[in-house]
């Protein structure tokens, strides 16, 4: 711990002082008069934030530091902000990324950057900006037929779902700050998830440990409201949140279809945990121990035996044979980019792109929105007879964009189980709203534009609107349904004419509708925006005109850059230029963040922190054979630029351009180290997988650093391992997800959850992994 | 002076990133057959790096490319037609199988025909040669982003004389990537290397083309070209070439490399040049006076006596206008940033290079840094040392890469002064011997790049192909085991790696003796050579015996 002074003054008995003073005396600067342990210069490594000290972490020469800080300083003092920090995946998946994210900011709202075209922080994820969102949110959630849609953040749902939360080495308790108050104490990171569910900060699914229908059925049958019966058998213990016991038989998942990913072959962190628990295939090389006692969550139920093939049915829709495929029960062909319509928008362009059929999809292949429509026909049809029309109950978590963000005021946190306040649905607990399900007429509705839209509106970001106009240009542009659940409404059949509504429901492409936006904002926050969307009021991006060519969206409320004129999208260009409020508590950019968690983690301010030291935390990873050289490495698994995400560069062509199956990159030291050679074959392993591909060995990649590219399936030229005779692992053989509990927070101000917007990330690369040569005679 | 008109491209190594989008989108439009299956038209090499075939730029390993004889001549390096005749059952010169490299595949239906077992169903690797299972040792871009580069880099014959300069160490490392196709050389020694008359370049637009219907398969082109831009198609034993996507060239329409380029950084557009001053220039005696030589012969498409020879010459109106808003004559001549790649091989190639800039090393190293634009005094700081684009680009001489490097900073300075509000100084361009102006149009040429400033392809005359085919042999897509051929020509068993290369010249036999049978030899002016070969062919068994 450093004491360090600030200036302050005393108010009305308090004494203040200023966030910019405390986020100085944070990062060491110190200043004339100020008492307290300061660093010696930019070059003392001991105290933390000098360009000396992070160099030790960095390996980043302190000298270069500093002039690149203040290169990059001049540079926005010059042009008015047009100093950029560029990343892709970046930090996000170091455990204290959301940290770093927060320093990259502060950089940036120091030196003037955010806001500003061709400055601040663009970053760039692939395929995650939906420029047209609430059109594909209306379809993607079926918010034209039932509200709230059903939701769950995928971090959590995999840590649990394949059990990897039963190998954790440390606890949140492991994490707090010194200063902290002790909230953490005998929390494990499973205990923070069930405690995010039960307080309504993030989705959380399946809620119960019972079947919401029958929930209904009871509330029925007792005469009062689903929520408050709901609410009463939880405070008298008969009902629990499944969080809450994950590995409980009804709790955990039995179903699982994958489809546009590769859960199996690629994303899935922790793998062989996913392998092991969720699939039960003999194939895990996972050979971590449990938790131990003293260390295991003090509330969520630990089971003496974990469940192992907890899936009944795995179904994968690809059009390659992917590792998901290759383990699935069923695999249904699916079309390509070029046999089947669909939409494309991404970051990286102001475009909205159209995807068209150049031949139809070969064989049994079906496009996705065909596959689907398929695959509800057939459930509507068993459906209607098994499950009938029948009250569903969604435990929706308290929501960004809306009054739910004072639902939890000064981010104190109550524990209504333990009786720190009375459970409330929407403001201390989930909000429990029924809604019919008509199983039967699944397919009906989803080849129809549904009647919420015209009855109810569309809302983002806090901007609402009725599309009335737009559902019945789309009843005279797709035609309208007769008969069945669908009558009288647009057709979706087609999936170019889902392709249609989308567009037409989206600010970015359809101009009234950004006006609109635009206008509903305007009363919210009483200054004049809608001139923003107006010189393109009347412009309406059609299907077809995006098959044309890709068309440049539109100004819209759905984000925040101003797009005309010749300007590119940049973040936040509204806030700076139009002074409309940051979506935030105080309605400016913060740099300080008062919610006990983040307290108590002394995250508070934004500064860096390290990566964990999982040597301490898992112990050495080596098995130290007598005769056996091994180097243990840390282990990144950055994207590659031929593959991402659910695609491994497996077609002939890609993996012949480069040396034909996974590698693992390492520096020449650590390679000579245990006498591997470039193309050697070798042997990754840890707690978590065992991997065996060949070696690259470079120059480019520095000592103590391992990378295997994003994306290494394990279905080609991946050899049986030498350490246990398995299949070699994936690149994500070598990780686990560990989670950070500031990443569960909701129900506060700006921090309350928003679908893809804030929620626990799977963080992995402060993983370790040993290396060592393998025998050179391959058997697959 | 006889004006004829090339198409040229220049690559703006800047803006490679080295996706190598390029490399497949050729090779799924033009390789992606049996025989062709290690033939990249297209490929990306990482610098420093060996490249492919590896060495591919050491001509005293391959003798490609041309020479000047004692009396100062030009000759191929590989010796003249009796030393090809001597040669030709055994060419010495030729890069062998491991030079490229094993082509393979996997048994990917194992993937969905695998039965239910103990360990999760993979695809193996597969030789196409030999058909059988393969251990991957190297590959058409092995050395990718430095792979591998501590065991290999150092062998890039581009590094030779760079001695204490490069240091294969993480914070000194630099890299950078270098597309290549054929050059389409207006002084080709594929061409003059050839016995059959096969090879040859077009009248109208100087591409440089294999005659399917000519080849023999002596692969003379292979070893003569120094840039190993002709490859062997074991199939159908004859030679082949990037064709420049001719078919789409005589459409207005750029190369599918081109087109495809993610970092858009190809230009393709006309020269005209003297064609009676090709051979003088590629004889100019100092190799560092090549540059200026072959400069020399291009002709100033504003200049009116060049546009009335031209026009005299028979090269269409349209052409004359099209040349004069080439952006490979203004990047190579007006410009000057573009330069041949290794001129000393005295081939005048036609797909010419702009240097990439890199960031100034160990800049915090310098006493006081001064003003970071300043960006001149850095030009030999910067991370690619100028000695080895020097070695790539310019025959040695490192002034002609400084030069270059100095206009694309001057742009890039003189730029940023303008668009950050400050005042433009014109010094700067003065300093880099350029005029203000012609620094905002290099600037709209280079940064803003549009398509339509990228590629000025003028469409092909036909009412004058009749006249051209007179001149010229026949050439489609059409040839055996070509993509237009539709299979007509099975693919044959699978080659053994020694009839790859060699044996079947070892063994006396003629590689396309099929097609040596029902040769159509109608076609006037081809060389005497193919018969005197032939029969030396039938007599070669018997010489062995």
């Amino acid at each position: 711990m450093l004491r360090r002074g600030v200036p302050a003054i005393r108010v009305a008995g308090c004494l203040v002082t200023t966030v910019f003073d405390l986020m100085l005396a944070q990062y060491g600067v110190e200043r004339e008069g100020l008492p307290g342990d300061w660093p010696a210069g930019y070059d003392d490594p001991e105290q933390p934030y000098t360009p000396a000290w992070q160099e030790e972490i960095t390996s980043v020469d302190a000298r270069l530091a500093i002039r690149i800080a203040r290169e990059f300083a001049r540079n926005a003092e010059q042009t008015n902000g047009r100093s950029m920090i560029c990343m892709g995946a970046g930090t996000n998946h170091w455990y204290h990324s959301d940290q770093t994210y927060r320093t990259f900011l502060s950089l940036l709202v120091l030196c003037g950057c955010e806001g500003v075209n061709g400055g601040g922080w663009a970053h760039y994820v692939g395929q995650e900006k939906v420029r047209p969102f609430t059109g594909w949110q209306s379809l993607a959630f079926a918010l034209d037929w039932t509200r709230p849609p059903r939701q769950q953040a995928a971090t959590p749902f995999w840590y649990m779902a394949s059990d990897q939360w039963r190998y954790e080495g440390f606890s949140a308790e492991e994490l707090a700050s010194p200063l902290g108050r002790g909230l953490f104490t005998g929390r494990q990171f499973a205990d923070c998830n069930a405690l995010a569910a039960r307080l309504g900060w993030m989705p959380s699914f399946p809620s119960f440990d019972r079947n919401p229908l029958d929930l209904t059925d009871e509330a029925k049958r007792a005469g009062v409201p689903a929520a408050e019966h709901v609410v009463r058998e939880l405070r008298e213990g008969r009902l629990h949140f499944a969080a809450e016991d994950p590995d409980a038989p009804e709790n955990f998942p039995r179903v699982l279809t994958v489809w546009r990913a590769n859960v199996l072959g690629s994303s899935g962190k922790g793998h062989e945990y996913i392998l092991k628990h969720l699939l039960g295939t003999t194939e895990s090389a996972q050979s971590a121990d449990e938790t131990p006692p003293e260390l295991r969550p003090a509330e969520v139920v630990w089971r003496d035996e974990a469940p192992e093939g907890k899936l009944d049915l795995l179904t994968t829709i690809d059009f390659r044979m992917t590792g998901n495929c290759l383990f699935s029960d069923v695999v249904l062909p699916a079309a390509t980019w070029y046999e089947k319509y669909d939409l494309s928008s991404t970051d990286m362009h102001p475009f909205v792109h159209a995807f068209s059929q150049a031949i139809p999809p070969p064989w049994e292949a079906k496009t996705d929105w065909g596959a689907f429509q398929r695959i509800g026909a057939s459930f509507s049809r068993l459906a209607a007879k098994h499950l009938g029309v029948r009250r569903d109950l969604i435990a929706a978590p308290l929501l960004h964009d809306t009054p739910d963000e004072i639902a939890q005021p000064y981010g104190e946190v109550r524990d209504w189980k333990a009786g720190e306040c009375e459970p409330v649905p929407g403001r201390t607990m989930p909000k429990l709203i029924e809604v019919e399900r008509d199983y039967g007429a699944v397919a009906e509705k989803m080849a129809a534009l549904g009647p919420l839209l015209e009855e109810q509106g569309n809302a983002v970001k806090g901007a609402s609107w009725k599309p009335v106009e737009e559902v019945d240009y789309l009843r005279r542009k797709n035609g309208v349904v007769r008969g069945g659940a669908g009558d009288g409404q647009p057709s979706l059949e087609l999936a170019e004419q889902a392709c249609e509504a989308i567009l037409a429901l989206s600010g970015t492409t359809n101009g009234r509708i950004a006006v609109e936006g635009f206008r509903s904002l305007e009363k919210r926050v009483g200054l004049p925006l809608a001139d923003l969307a107006e010189p393109r009021a009347g412009d309406r991006i059609t299907f077809q005109d995006t098959q044309t060519q890709p068309r440049t969206v539109l100004t819209s409320p759905e984000w925040s850059g101003i797009e005309a004129h010749g300007r590119r999208y940049a973040p936040f260009t509204i806030n700076v230029e139009r002074l409309k409020p940051w979506h935030t508590l105080s309605g400016r950019q913060h740099f300080y963040l008062d919610h006990a968690w983040i307290q108590e983690l002394g995250d508070g301010l934004p500064t860096f922190h390290p990566p964990l030291h999982y040597r301490r935390h898992f112990g050495e990873q080596g098995l130290r054979e007598e005769g056996r050289l091994e180097v243990t490495l840390r282990y990144l698994t950055p994207h590659s630029k031929w593959s991402i995400h659910s695609e491994y560069q497996d077609n002939l062509h890609m993996l012949t351009l480069f040396r034909g199956g996974p590698v693992i990159w390492m520096s020449r030291e650590d390679a000579e180290r245990i006498g591997v050679r470039d193309n050697d074959w070798i042997e990754a392993y840890n707690r978590n997988g065992v991997i065996a591909c060949r070696a690259v060995v470079t120059h480019r990649v520095p000592e103590g650093t391992c990378l295997m590219y994003h994306a290494k399936d394990r279905h080609v030229n991946v050899p049986r391992t030498e350490l246990n005779d398995k299949r070699g692992g994936t690149n994500n053989s070598l990780t686990r997800i560990v989670m950070k509990p500031s990443h569960f927070i909701g129900g506060y101000a700006q921090l309350c959850f928003g679908f893809n917007y804030y929620g626990p990330t799977g963080s992995q690369r402060d993983e370790v992994t040993v290396i060592r040569k393998r025998s050179q005679e391959v058997v697959y | 002076m006889h004006v004829k008109a090339q198409v040229g491209m220049v690559m703006n190594l800047d803006k490679c990133i080295g996706c190598h989008t390029c490399s497949v989108t050729c090779k799924q439009v033009w390789t992606n057959r049996h025989g062709a299956e290690y033939i990249w038209f297209n490929n990306v090499e990482t610098k420093p790096g060996v490249g492919y075939p590896k060495r591919w730029e050491d001509q005293e390993e391959w003798q490609g490319g041309w020479e000047l004889d004692r009396k100062g001549r030009l000759r191929l390096k590989a010796g003249g037609r009796l030393k090809k005749l001597l040669q030709i059952f055994w060419n010495p010169d030729l890069p062998e199988i491991d030079d490229y490299y094993e082509p393979w595949t996997y048994d990917y239906e194992k993937l969905t025909t695998a039965p239910l077992s103990e360990h999760d169903p993979v695809a193996r690797p597969k030789s196409q040669l030999t058909g059988k299972d393969m251990s991957i040792k190297w590959g058409p871009n092995w050395d990718d982003d430095l792979a591998g580069a501590p065991e290999h880099a150092l062998r890039d014959p581009d590094l030779e004389g760079l001695g204490e300069q490069v240091k294969l160490e993480y914070e000194q490392a630099f890299m950078f990537y270098l597309p290549r196709i054929c050059e389409h050389c207006l002084n080709p020694s594929c061409v003059a290397s050839c016995p059959s008359g096969a090879m040859y370049k077009r009248e109208e637009d100087g591409i440089v083309l294999v005659d399917q219907e000519k080849c023999r398969g002596w692969r003379f082109c292979v070893s003569g070209c120094p840039y190993k831009k002709v490859y062997f198609n074991h199939n159908t034993g004859k030679a082949e070439k990037c064709t420049l996507c001719y078919p789409r060239i005589e459409a207005g329409q750029p190369t599918i490399c081109s087109e495809t380029c993610v970092g858009r950084l190809r230009y393709l557009g006309l020269v005209l040049y003297d064609a009676d001053r090709v051979e003088e220039a590629a004889s100019t005696p100092d190799e560092k006076d090549l540059l200026d030589a072959q400069l020399g012969v291009f002709l100033d498409p504003e200049d009116p006596e060049v546009r009335a020879q031209a026009s005299r010459d028979g090269i269409p109106d349209d052409w004359i206008e099209a040349a004069r808003r080439s952006p490979v004559h203004a990047l190579a001549l007006r410009y000057r940033v573009a330069l041949p790649l290794h001129p000393e091989f005295r081939t005048l190639p036609m797909v010419w290079y702009v240097p990439p800039l890199s960031p100034v090393a160990n800049a915090f190293e310098h006493a006081e840094p001064g003003d970071p634009d300043d960006v001149f005094p850095a030009i030999d700081a910067l991370r690619i040392p100028v000695d080895y684009l020097a070695n790539l680009l310019s025959a040695g001489d490192a002034e002609v890469i400084r030069g270059v490097l100095k206009r694309l900073a001057a742009m890039r300075s003189y730029m940023r002064r303008k668009e950050v509000g400050r005042r433009p100084d014109a010094g700067l361009a003065e300093a880099a011997g350029m005029e203000p102006a012609d620094v905002e149009a290099m600037y709209r040429l280079l940064a803003i790049a549009k398509y339509e400033d990228r590629y000025v392809i003028p469409q092909a005359h036909t009412e004058l192909a009749g006249r051209l085919m007179e001149q010229q042999g026949t050439c489609g897509l059409d040839f055996e085991g070509g993509p237009g051929n539709c299979g007509a020509v099975p693919a044959s068993e699978p080659a053994t790696n020694e009839s790859f290369m060699l044996t079947d010249m070892a063994e006396g036999r003629m590689p396309a003796e099929a097609a040596a049978n029902d040769e159509p030899d109608d076609q006037p002016l081809r060389l005497n050579i193919v018969e005197m070969l032939e029969r030396g062919s039938r007599a070669a068994p018997e010489a062995e015996a």
